[in-house]
């Protein structure tokens, strides 16, 4: 699998292969056997189920549920089992001067899962929320693995200095604990937003946690990565392109690149399966996506206020969370299997 | 042997300077805004302001600015909050971290001793539906939120089943001191190590499972079957010995993980007042010089961890203790 040159692809141009046993190449070697991969299937239909749900949010909101999922309504009546019943009840605990807001009413046109406390549409949010939960676990996954592929290539192949200045630093972003440095990134980004020179960046925009996310867990990719690079550089067929003049730019994207490339891949659903964990946690602890917008760890944290009274505002988003990330898990294990059988690759999980 | 615990000590320095430099610029020296309106907290007032300039030096060169602030982490240990006026910081670090390692070094035992008795079971019942669902089991667990399972914990502890007899015991949230009240201490963690301990014991499970299963296959095993012994024999005394080598290897980097981490998260749901209940007080009120604080120590803490895992390795050893 890490030599191409080896690949059933290449024999099978050379060797008239049998009808009924047709060559292919590593990549559709590697599709059929995930093809074949039921739980790997099943999970990957499962994610693309929940995607497609998160995109359909706006159509949710504005013509099945009727609400604006970003505005509270603490006034206001809905029909309930034909009654009139208010979305903020007031509460029978205590003083019986707070407000507790409607439960799951098990209805797709109002309340499916009930009112937060402000009195928003919980199901609505939910898929607002899963949205963002999902731009922000795939975008920072290919910031990360795009910044670690750079770091391992130049490390690996170039070596000398410039490794040893890369690995140092790897060295010390390795052994800081991820959410203590997501949690210094956030608190000092979020406070103020990024203002150099020409990039001005608001200090509620996705961006930022997309952007601290995708840094974090570049060491874990790229270290990897790059001793796969420091033994290709090692092989035969690397040392034929050196010794034949091909230049190095040239060696790093026709020969190199494509052998990590099935690591990288690999990487891909793990890291956004961990990558959604920690946006939700991150926003849990208010550093991660910021009010009025919506993430699954944002309406858990929402929900903490009524957990005892309504419990639906913060078990929703953390299954819907345990959904996705299992999902991920699932497949990420069936790509692994496929592209990387004997790889003893393993992300740490926070 | 004493070559290479030099070498570990070493690389184990340059990393703390290299997260204290780190560390320090995020803080003072990302652009955007000023580093004095952010460590003042919000809406603070000019002489505040004015204030936190002179105290942190922010009119000197950057160097001397981490020399300033380092000496006041570490050595002399007066940092205070500009949001709480005058409240040192580190000693309130220190004075709470007996809280955060009991939450820890308990969560870590449950879910060693957890772990690989999953693994054990499942290696052994390998292909049977209990091997199957110990293994889902274990991925359901770390696909969870800590803080969400933790919420769901209080859900059913506190709340909807607290007044059965099954969970009638569990106190009300918070921490009790080991001195005062041993029981106390005991009751009251009890939920959160479980619930840490569920994070990881699927996946320690899950990797030692695997490990067993390819240790099977070893000459060294097939030997110990050609010598009669029982099955339970060549899992446990055979096999486990050498699994056992990858677990303290994850477990040396999944405690840095977790103190930084899920530790954190698991003091908040619970009300424990360790330092990730003190992270969290200080994110809210943008309290930066605790957070600091909290992240320095914590940080080093983790590295001097596992430098120490590392070390008892070289001790362990036979093949580096030689070299």
């Amino acid at each position: 699998m890490t030599d191409q040159a080896a690949s059933p692809a290449n024999l099978a141009g050379e060797v008239p292969a049998p009808s009924s046993r047709v060559g292919r190449g590593p990549w559709a070697t590697a599709l059929r056997k995930l093809r074949s991969d039921q739980a790997a299937m099943a999970a990957l239909l499962l994610f693309l189920v929940i995607v497609a749900l998160c995109l359909l949010a706006p159509f949710y909101a504005k013509y099945v549920a009727h609400t604006d999922p970003f505005r509270s309504t603490l006034s206001g009546k809905i029909m309930v089992d034909g009654k009139l019943v208010p979305i903020m009840q007031s509460s029978t605990e205590g003083l019986g001067l707070g407000f507790t807001p409607i439960g799951p009413t098990w209805d797709f046109t109002a309340y499916f899962l009930g009112a937060d406390g402000q009195g928003r549409d919980v199901a609505a949010r939910l898929l607002y929320g899963g949205r963002n939960s999902l731009v922000i676990a795939g975008v920072s996954t290919a910031i990360c693995l795009f910044l670690a592929a750079i770091v391992g290539l130049v490390a690996g192949f170039f070596g000398g200095t410039i490794d040893w200045i890369l690995s140092r630093l790897l060295d010390v972003l390795w052994a800081f604990p991820v959410y203590l440095l997501a949690i210094s990134l956030s608190i000092v980004l979020i406070s103020h937003g990024i203002d150099i020179g020409p990039i001005s960046i608001n200090a509620s925009s996705l961006s930022l946690p997309i952007f601290i996310i995708g840094i974090i867990y570049v060491p874990y990719v790229a270290r990897p990565i790059r001793g796969q690079v420091l033994a290709l550089t090692q092989s035969e067929f690397v040392l034929a392109a050196i010794g034949l003049g091909v230049p190095s730019h040239r060696i790093l994207f026709r020969d190199i690149l494509p052998n990590v490339m099935t690591t990288l891949i690999v990487f891909v659903p793990l890291m956004m399966a961990i990558n959604m964990l920690t946006e939700s946690a991150l926003s849990f602890l208010s550093i991660g996506v910021q009010p009025p917008a919506a993430s699954w760890g944002t309406i858990i944290q929402d929900g903490q206020e009524q957990l005892y009274t309504r419990p639906m505002v913060a078990l929703a988003p953390g299954i819907a969370i345990v959904i996705t990330v299992l999902a991920l898990n699932i497949l990420g294990d069936g790509v692994r299997d496929a592209l990387d059988p004997r790889s003893k690759l393993r992300i740490r999980s926070a | 042997m004493l070559g290479a615990i030099v070498k570990r000590l070493g690389q184990m320095l340059f990393v703390m300077v290299g997260i204290s430099v780190l560390v320090f610029l995020i803080f003072f020296a990302t652009p955007g805004a000023d580093p004095a309106a952010r460590i003042a907290g919000r809406n603070a007032s000019p002489e505040t302001l004015a204030a936190v300039r002179k105290d942190f030096g922010f009119d000197r060169p950057l160097p001397v600015q981490y020399a300033l602030m380092m000496n006041r982490l570490f050595i002399t240990q007066d940092l205070t909050s500009f949001v709480n006026r005058g409240w040192k910081v580190v000693p309130a670090v220190l004075d709470v971290a007996p809280v955060t390692l009991s939450l820890v070094v308990g969560g870590a035992i449950l879910w060693v001793v957890g772990g690989v008795l999953i693994g054990l079971v499942a290696a052994a019942t390998r292909g049977s539906i209990l091997d199957r669902t110990l293994m889902m089991l274990g991925l359901v667990g770390v696909s969870m939120p800590v803080y969400w399972l933790g919420e769901v914990m209080n859900l059913i502890t506190q709340s909807r089943f607290h007044d059965s007899w099954l969970f009638a015991w569990v106190p009300p949230l918070g921490y009790k001191p080991l001195s005062s009240d041993p029981v106390g201490w005991f009751l009251t963690l009890v939920i959160p190590w479980i619930t840490l301990a569920t994070l990881y014991m699927g996946l320690y499970g899950r990797v030692l499972r695997a490990n067993l299963v390819e240790a099977g296959q070893e000459d060294y095993i097939r030997t110990a079957r050609a010598k009669g012994l029982s099955e339970t024999r060549i899992l446990v005394r055979h096999a486990l010995r050498t699994s056992l080598i990858t677990i303290v290897t994850l477990f040396g980097l999944d405690f840095g993980a977790l103190v930084g981490g899920a530790a954190l998260l698991t003091e908040v749901v619970f009300g424990l007042q360790g330092i990730g209940k003190l992270t969290y007080d200080a994110l809210r009120s943008l309290d930066l010089p605790v957070i600091m604080a909290t992240v320095m120590y914590a940080s080093f803490f983790v590295v001097i961890a596992n430098a120490a895992v590392d070390l008892l390795y070289v001790v362990l050893d036979p093949r580096i203790r030689k070299a």
